[in-house]
């Protein structure tokens, strides 16, 4: 195939893959999106057959292998848990790495199967993108391990931070821009598989000190790091495809991290810079675990809610953990065959990952116009009679909006306290992620549920 | 004097920042799960690579030590193709309106 009309094949395999974003836009439009993803791939992947055009022995094992890694793909979407959904991305995010890595491997051994020059002899710019497309792939590939193992639970998600820990990391970063210099200069081999190492480790030293609920950040973040590694090794190919995808899914991801932190109120070099809250907290302590608290069992509550004309739901990431979505589903069918209206709030930093609560109601069957966003129904919370806060805890917290001491002031809260009665699900009183005790534990209209979210959530059905 | 090719694929990246960066946007802040493994999916067009490397071998040798590393990035970006459309598909067909007839 010539040059020139397989490069319009990759340009249109870009636009469509810009489509496939656009038709996130509503739900209604977004399985054609997909579609258009889909057939944007097909182009590409076939595309590349034919321009490279050599169907010997090799070609039936690149099928084979495509059909072994498909296979497990296709395996793997269909029996994951939509509660693991943030363990998913953030292992296919490090597969996007370690593949990135592989290539820019493959194309500094072999550079004449790319058409950069000879071994030892490769062009600089092609050099310098394959060196940046491999460091950026293994900070990706290794970064994104540590994130499914904190989220998986096989590694403990407290940050770990020792002293010189960002010394260490800015001279690690230094050092990779000195070995891709000096790589540039003799090209050798020794170097790149250095440069490659020391990729790996600064992936994992970075991601380490952050905490677990930090990572809506972290996954974000590693998806916008995915797409610049694409990016890069986009140029090494002079592939149009891979370039405007790489863009793309770079700065999807920068936003996403933008509005995650953002949801937080804290800059991102804040987050990455790690240790939330594990400082500054022991002082008062004591003196506020004194206070009294109001604690009710499934009667009292659905009493409340039985007698309510308004019910807001609040989940959070408890409710993923105890896999309490579809209870809830049906305590709030309950509801409103009583002629209760619910709708349910969602912060924008709940759950693990950006949108993870609005997949779990969807799985749930929770028509998405029932479900808002936090400016959206913020407002309402003054007219509702209960607010059913199951599994979240600091995005509730009313310290935000009170006391400048608190190291979550300013965080955009949801206002929980204004409803006539809170109806809090919790395990016990211990303090959310951020380390701080909830202030709407202590309210008087605040009433606390202590037990499991789903194990309340189908008592009070039971009681309605 | 004539414009280095490169210099063509930066402007198509810059630009591609900034429509990624406006659509993105626009995309509603209750998929954004599904955009992250659609993005996923979608930047494993690097598969692109895998192919060239995977077929870079010389007559007759089908795995040289350059092939091998697009073997296995064939395998890694197939799992992510496969298993980002097809979870974002899944995903999406759960997202359902309320139901008018009430």
């Amino acid at each position: 195939m010539s040059a020139n009309i397989s490069a319009i094949l990759y340009l249109i395999s870009g636009v469509l893959f810009i489509l496939a974003l656009r038709g996130l836009s509503s739900p209604e439009t977004s399985r054609q999106g997909n579609l258009f993803g889909i057939v944007g791939m097909i182009i590409a992947v076939t595309v590349t057959f034919l321009t490279v055009g050599n169907f010997t022995s090799g070609f039936i094992y690149v099928l084979i292998f495509l059909a072994i890694g498909g296979t497990i793909g296709a395996f793997i979407a269909y029996r994951i848990p939509m509660t693991a959904m943030p363990e998913l991305v953030a292992g296919f995010h490090s597969l996007v790495g370690l593949a990135a890595v592989f290539v820019a491997i493959s194309a500094f051994i072999n550079p004449e199967a790319f058409n950069l020059g000879k071994p030892g002899n490769i062009k600089l710019a092609s050099l310098i993108e394959m060196a940046i497309g491999a460091a950026v792939g293994a900070i990706t590939f290794s970064g994104s391990v540590i994130a499914f193992l904190k989220l998986q639970g096989i590694m403990s998600g407290a940050p770990i931070t020792f002293k010189g820990q960002h010394f260490l990391n800015a001279l690690i970063l230094l050092s990779i821009i000195i070995l891709t210099f000096y790589l540039c200069k003799n090209q050798s081999s020794e170097l790149f598989w250095l440069l490659i190492a020391v990729s790996f480790l600064i992936g994992f030293l970075i991601i380490i000190p952050i905490g677990g609920a930090d990572m809506p950040v972290v996954i974000s973040m590693l998806n916008s790091y995915s797409g610049w590694a694409a990016a890069g090794i986009g140029f090494t190919l002079e592939n149009t495809a891979l370039i405007i995808t790489g863009a793309l899914v770079g700065s999807s991801g920068a936003i996403l991290s933008y509005i995650m932190c953002k949801g937080m109120n804290r800059s991102f070099f804040n987050v990455i810079l790690g240790g939330f809250g594990a400082t500054d907290q022991s002082g008062n302590k004591q003196t506020k675990e004194q206070r009294p608290v109001k604690s009710g069992n499934a009667d009292d509550a659905a009493f409340l809610m039985k007698n309510a004309s308004s019910v807001i739901i609040v989940p959070g990431y408890g409710m993923a953990v105890a896999q309490a979505q579809h209870a809830l589903r049906e305590m709030v069918d309950t509801l409103k065959k009583n002629d209760i209206k619910v709708s349910y709030a969602i912060h924008p930093v709940a759950g693990r990952m950006p949108g993870h609560m609005n997949v779990l109601l969807a799985e749930a069957n929770v028509p998405y116009d029932e479900v808002f966003e936090l400016e959206e129904i913020n407002n309402d919370f003054a007219n509702a009679d209960v607010a059913f806060v199951i599994g979240a805890n600091d995005v509730t917290n009313p310290v935000a909006k009170t006391d400048p001491q608190s190291p979550i002031y300013g965080m955009p809260v949801l206002d929980v306290e204004k409803c006539k009665s809170v109806l809090f699900v919790k395990r016990s009183l211990s303090p959310g992620y951020a380390g701080i005790d909830n202030d709407l534990f202590y309210k008087e209209n605040t009433l606390m549920l202590f037990a499991d979210a789903k194990k309340m959530t189908e008592d009070i059905t039971k009681n309605l | 004097m004539e414009i280095d090719p490169f210099i063509f694929r930066l402007s198509i990246f810059i630009l591609s920042i900034f429509v990624g960066y406006y659509v993105v946007w626009s995309v509603t802040p209750s998929l954004h799960t599904p955009l992250m493994s659609v993005t996923n999916a979608i930047s494993s067009v690097i598969i692109v690579g895998a192919i060239i490397a995977a077929l870079s071998g010389n007559d007759g040798e089908t795995f040289s030590i350059s092939s091998i590393y697009g073997f296995l990035a064939i395998i890694l970006a197939a799992v992510n193709i496969f298993g980002g459309f097809l979870v974002t598909q899944r995903m999406l067909a759960m997202y359902k309106k309320k139901k008018k007839d009430k």
